[in-house]
């Protein structure tokens, strides 16, 4: 199973990467201070956290928008960071698109849908003839569970799922390989999120897409990802495979955090315990030997070396009372 | 509980006059509140839930608002039909209520210490160094820290979390009897939620506050509600206890909300959907208006709007599926789960009081 892992093809690497806003400034502001994590090629990476953790930052910066302050993101195993010219930049933006949260403010209210996609087609060269491009664009709807007629409406037409389908055959028109989606579900309808989750779901097995899914739902992000990275205070502190991340959250940070999130099971409800976080625990005064460290295969801790054997112990504590259950 | 209803809802029907049409936004609705008990609205946007409660605070917009029929009985008034001043009485005093963005709802300019102190100098008529010391100890209550310092505070110095904490000791500064909280943890993060909902539990044993609390997050509900309504286009289409809703539903609308959220112990290989999307309310379809979106639908749905058919004492549904003469159908398979569950737990209550919360869950 481990050399499996090895041998897959990273399409993201970043390296302790450090985002500081108004650097040297009394209003400095480190909201990423170190996170270093991969994505597979094919997979969906959840990244999950507080508002303030940090992780749309993180977003942002995989695609490139705005500078990075410290460390090295590849993409396919070219830094980011060189990518300079307009052609080049060009080329990297229709590898990689994103899905906004908010799906009317992130589309142009003036254009109709046809206007939204097609542009991203021509920007890119892709489909010069007016012709075909309306035809490529007809079939994109299609694929999204859309109307072919939707294509001359406006935005303000739609419902929220609606628009977020059109930002998902915005994002799909120029057959990217990586899809960041921040947030994509989280201001839709809980009849609507299940729709367009399994749209994703059913896109990325026939389009062979790899997925960076930000999110605050932890059930959703559960359900979509096969890794989940959880975040706080601009550190990542668990990265784990999704189902092991919920069977043995190891970070006392994770445990909070799953403890929080209200079961819809009124019985399950009157028997939670909740854990509370203290912030302090991860905060060392001495950075020697601290850092993401792996318990097991894929299963990794930000943490002293000292408490590696600790959260091993944990580890198959929780393996085991899981196993009993099951 | 003691079973004395406080508020009652009666064919309560609300419309909007827009520049398309008149918007049939809430179409017959009755329920009521007890003494004590939370009550939970559930709905997709667009569903009639925040109408429907707005109503009775008189707060929705006078200028296109047309409330077609019904009333709202509070203490044998009817609250339609009272002036202005008259609910200025009741509104924040006897009916308070909760809303989404804190950020909004607060104002920017003012202390929000004195914002606490301003519904309790209205209302209840003392000084405003009572009104202060007043405001003082609701801020330790709802557990805002140093209530000494922050009070001469403004808004944005404070978090979300911290914003709806000021929101809450404002709504309870009249110790209302009524408190309606609309998404009040929807622009929360998990675990500043799971504080706020903790804090109004507390706050509900302590005051003994009937509330109506409005969301579309289930998991939310089942946590705080004693009994849950579901909204649909307008409608309330199935009400009973939290347990009737959870573990035994009976609307094919209601099993599709369920089905469609991801549990975190069960393995699913793909999501229940309820297909397409809620009806205009321009012009509501003829018959039951989930028709068209519900998979178990009969050929009398499509012209015909069923009533609501009693389950049990507590428990009502609005679907033909409930008429005797209807065919058994087969529910999605998590409401199937669900409905183990509703006889494993009822049992159980028959042999004793004590259950191990996740065990049977896990082995259907």
């Amino acid at each position: 199973m481990a050399e499996d892992i090895e041998e897959r093809k990273r399409i993201v690497e970043i390296k302790e990467y450090k985002q500081y806003f108004n650097e040297g400034k009394k209003s400095e502001v480190r909201a990423v201070k170190d996170v270093s994590f991969s994505i597979y090629e094919g997979e969906t990476f959840g990244l999950v956290g507080e508002s303030g953790s940090g992780k749309s930052t993180t977003g942002r910066a995989i695609i490139k928008l705005g500078d990075i302050t410290g460390g090295q993101i590849l993409y396919k195993g070219q830094d980011i960071n060189s990518i300079k010219r307009r052609k080049d930049l060009l080329k990297f933006r229709k590898s990689m698109q994103m899905i906004f949260q908010d799906p009317y403010a992130s589309l142009n209210p003036r254009l109709t849908v046809k206007e939204i996609i097609g542009g991203a087609l021509k920007v890119h060269g892709m489909e010069t003839n007016s012709a075909e491009r309306t035809k490529k664009v007809h079939e994109l709807l299609e694929s999204v569970g859309l109307n072919k007629q939707f294509a001359n409406r406006y935005p303000k037409e739609f419902s929220g799922g609606q628009c977020q389908r059109v930002g998902i055959a915005r994002a799909l028109a120029v057959e990217p390989d990586f899809i960041i989606a921040d947030e994509a579900i989280s201001a839709l309808d809980v009849s609507i999120q299940a729709q367009v989750i399994n749209l994703l779901k059913e896109l990325k097995e026939k389009n062979n897409l790899t997925y960076l899914f930000i999110a605050h739902d932890l059930s959703m992000v559960k359900y979509i990802s096969d890794r989940i990275g959880v975040m706080n205070r601009g550190r990542i502190l668990e990265v784990s495979n999704a189902d092991e991340l919920y069977i043995a959250p190891l970070h006392p940070y994770t445990e909070s955090l799953l403890s929080a999130i209200p079961t819809p099971d009124p019985e399950a409800e009157r028997h939670r315990v909740r854990t509370e976080y203290d912030p302090g625990y991860h905060h060392y005064d001495n950075h020697n030997g601290v850092g993401l460290h792996e318990i097991a295969p894929e299963h990794f801790i930000y943490c002293h070396e000292d408490e590696v054997p600790l959260y091993r112990k944990k580890r198959q504590r929780l393996l085991k009372k899981a196993k009993q259950y099951a | 509980m003691e079973e004395t209803t406080i508020l009652e809802v009666k064919d309560l029907a609300v419309s909007f006059q827009t520049f398309e049409g008149v918007v049939q936004a809430v179409r017959g609705v009755d329920f009521s509140l007890k003494k004590g008990e939370t009550l939970a609205i559930v709905g997709e946007s667009g569903s009639g839930k925040s109408v429907s409660t707005k109503a009775i605070n008189q707060l929705l917009p006078k200028k296109n608002t047309l409330i077609e029929r019904g009333e709202i009985l509070f203490e044998g008034k009817d609250l339609l039909k009272l002036s202005e001043k008259e609910i200025q009485k009741i509104r924040g005093n006897d009916i308070a209520m909760i809303f989404q963005d804190p950020m909004t709802s607060l104002n920017p300019t003012m202390q929000v210490g004195k914002q606490i102190a301003e519904p309790i100098i209205a209302h209840k008529g003392v000084s405003k160094g009572e009104a202060k010391q007043k405001a003082l100890e609701l801020m330790d209550l709802v557990g805002i820290q140093h209530p000494e310092r922050t009070y001469k505070s403004y808004p944005h110095q404070f978090s979300g979390g911290m914003r709806q904490r000021v929101m809450i000791a404002i709504a309870l500064a009249c110790e209302p009897k009524i408190l309606i909280a609309d998404e009040p943890t929807t622009a929360l993060d998990v675990t500043i939620q799971a504080q706020i909902l903790d804090l109004m539990n507390n706050l509900k044993k302590d005051l003994d506050t009937s509330i109506i609390f409005i969301t579309h997050d289930l998991g939310v509900v089942a946590q705080m509600a004693d009994r849950v309504a579901v909204m649909y286009a307008g409608k309330i289409v199935e009400i009973g206890t939290a347990d009737e809703i959870f573990y035994n539903p009976m609307h094919p609308y209601t099993w599709g909300l369920l089905a469609s959220m991801p549990t975190l112990d069960v393995e699913q290989t793909s999501l229940y959907t309820i297909p397409g999307s809620p009806p205009n309310l321009l012009h509501p379809p003829e018959g039951d208006a989930f028709a068209a979106r519900n998979e178990y639908a009969l050929g009398i749905d499509f012209y015909e709007d069923p009533e609501l058919f009693k389950v049990s004492e507590t428990h009502f549904a609005k679907t033909w599926l409930l008429h005797p003469d209807a065919p058994e159908v087969i529910p999605p398979a998590e409401v199937i789960r669900r409905k183990e569950k509703f006889r494993y737990l009822n049992s159980e209550k028959r042999m004793s009081k004590t259950v191990g919360g996740e065990a049977y869950g896990r082995r259907y």
